[in-house]
């Protein structure tokens, strides 16, 4: 049986990773490298790292840190922040990473997702979008609405066709980014994530919100999220507890949730 | 030296970090003659096997893969496409493989299971084989399929593991060792694996027949 996957995510700026909360705010956290290696080294499943400036910058993602972190981890590594084109996605797949994560580009090309899915497999591709709780209204029927460029534009496009119309277009993965629960640490949004993944077939990872193992154990019981992005947990600076991979596999997998065991 | 055939889609430049990372001599390969001097070779894989068979044809390789496989009898690794292309066809765009191993390659059925499998999955080892020296009976590896491959014959199925029932997740014949995981994302037990495959090169698997 497949088992849920818990993915480190970092929010990196100039080879460093950061902490935000509700996508404001950073503070500086420890280098990329140091802390994916340890992250590794503790059998996290996955890792995600955003080059968070380098759209707003408009320049091209940082392809050092992202080489030397695939040097150094042999998880599955998925890489967003600033990326154009396939010519983009292509030298970070030669940097080393397996997966590119497009948000903001995507909305204002969905192309793009298309692009590069017949170019490098769809299971390559992981569609990103920001949601934000905003109420029921005849343009947006889910109550959740997109946004882009850090939750800062609001795009009037409503969540749960923007996740269908991703898959349609070529899309492997979905991961849902709750504008409301970041770095918050009271828990993901299980009512968007939990639609998003009855309305589409392939994997969705929820994102915002972690704070405790409960909150992960309620993710995985009430929606058929697939995996799990936890950052707060793992290292953030203004939470009480920093939590090992070994701690919340244990409790899930004592809870009956399926996960990767830790190997000995 | 293991070479890694580096074609555009490929994952070829993370398969030869894992490689660094466990010591061995590796490097990336696309020219046919280059292979043919290798004492290893692996083929890697991601995206379609009709892309993957198209980009080993405009390598103009295909050939190359045969003598080193069959001739020279050196050891072989395919890893997740790299192991789908090796079977006669796919249902992935009727794709025609190298067709190295009598079987097909089959899809998912998306109205049981999300398609793609994304994630980490166990595989059951059925039968002793040195690359499997140092991990245990199950182990857990990380899988991005759609589609897997049905061997007609059994006895080259080296594990299995179960996604909508058991679907076979590596094969070995001879000096042919192929997995549908990602050997080389799934931490210390791919590397452990790699470590083995890495220490037969050079080894015989019979007379080379020049």
């Amino acid at each position: 049986m497949i088992t849920k996957r818990l993915i480190a995510c970092f929010d990196v700026v100039d080879g460093r990773v950061t902490k935000a909360k509700n996508f404001q705010d950073n503070i500086d956290v420890e280098d990329a490298v140091t802390i994916a290696t340890r992250l590794y080294e503790q059998q996290i499943d996955e890792i995600i790292f955003y080059d968070i400036k380098a759209s707003a910058e408009k320049r091209r993602i940082d392809l050092n840190t992202v080489k030397r972190v695939g040097e150094e981890v042999f998880v599955p590594f998925t890489v967003g922040g600033g990326i154009r084109n396939i010519v983009d996605m292509y030298d970070v797949l030669k940097a080393g990473a397996e997966k590119i994560s497009i948000d903001s580009m995507a909305v204002r090309n969905p192309n793009i997702i298309t692009d590069g899915s017949l170019a490098f497999g769809s299971q390559c591709i992981v569609l990103s979008m920001q949601v934000k709780n905003v109420g029921k209204s005849e343009k947006i029927p889910s109550g959740y609405e997109v946004a882009i460029d850090g939750a800062r534009v609001f795009t009037g496009m409503d969540a749960i066709e923007w996740a269908i119309r991703g898959e349609a277009l070529g899309a492997g993965e979905i991961c849902v980014n709750s504008i409301d629960g970041d770095g918050t640490m009271a828990g993901y949004d299980l009512d968007i994530t939990g639609r998003i993944a009855k309305a589409v077939n392939i994997p969705v990872i929820a994102s915002g919100g972690a704070g405790k193992v409960s909150h992960l154990f309620d993710l995985f019981l009430q929606t058929e999220a697939s995996a799990a992005i936890i950052s707060s947990m793992l290292y953030s600076p203004r939470i009480d507890k920093n939590y090992l991979v070994s701690e919340i596999k244990e409790e899930l997998l004592l809870n009956g949730i399926p996960m990767h065991p830790i190997r000995n | 030296m293991i070479g890694i055939i580096d074609y555009k889609a490929g994952n070829g430049p993370s398969v030869l970090n894992a490689l660094n990372k466990v010591n061995a001599e590796a490097m990336l390969v696309s020219d046919p003659e280059m292979m043919l001097k290798m004492d290893a070779l692996i083929l890697p894989g991601v995206g379609s096997a009709q892309a993957t068979m198209t980009s080993l044809e405009d390598l103009n390789c295909i050939e190359a893969l045969g003598e080193f496989v069959f001739v020279l009898k050196r050891p072989f690794l395919g890893i997740c496409v790299g192991l789908q292309v090796l079977f006669e066809n796919s249902e992935e765009g009727n794709a025609k493989c190298l067709g190295f191993l009598k079987g097909n390659v089959r899809k998912f059925p998306a109205d049981k299971v999300r398609v793609p499998q994304m994630g980490w999955n166990k595989a059951r080892f059925l039968v002793d084989n040195p690359i499997l020296i140092g991990l245990n009976e199950e182990e857990y590896f990380y899988f991005v399929n759609s589609y897997y491959v049905v061997p007609q014959d059994d006895s080259i199925i080296l594990s299995t593991t179960d996604y909508a029932g058991e679907f076979c997740s590596m094969i070995c014949l001879n000096n042919i060792f192929a997995a549908q995981f990602h050997i080389e994302k799934s931490g210390e037990a791919g590397l452990t694996m790699l470590r083995n495959f890495v220490g037969m090169a050079g080894k015989s698997f019979g007379k080379e027949q020049r």
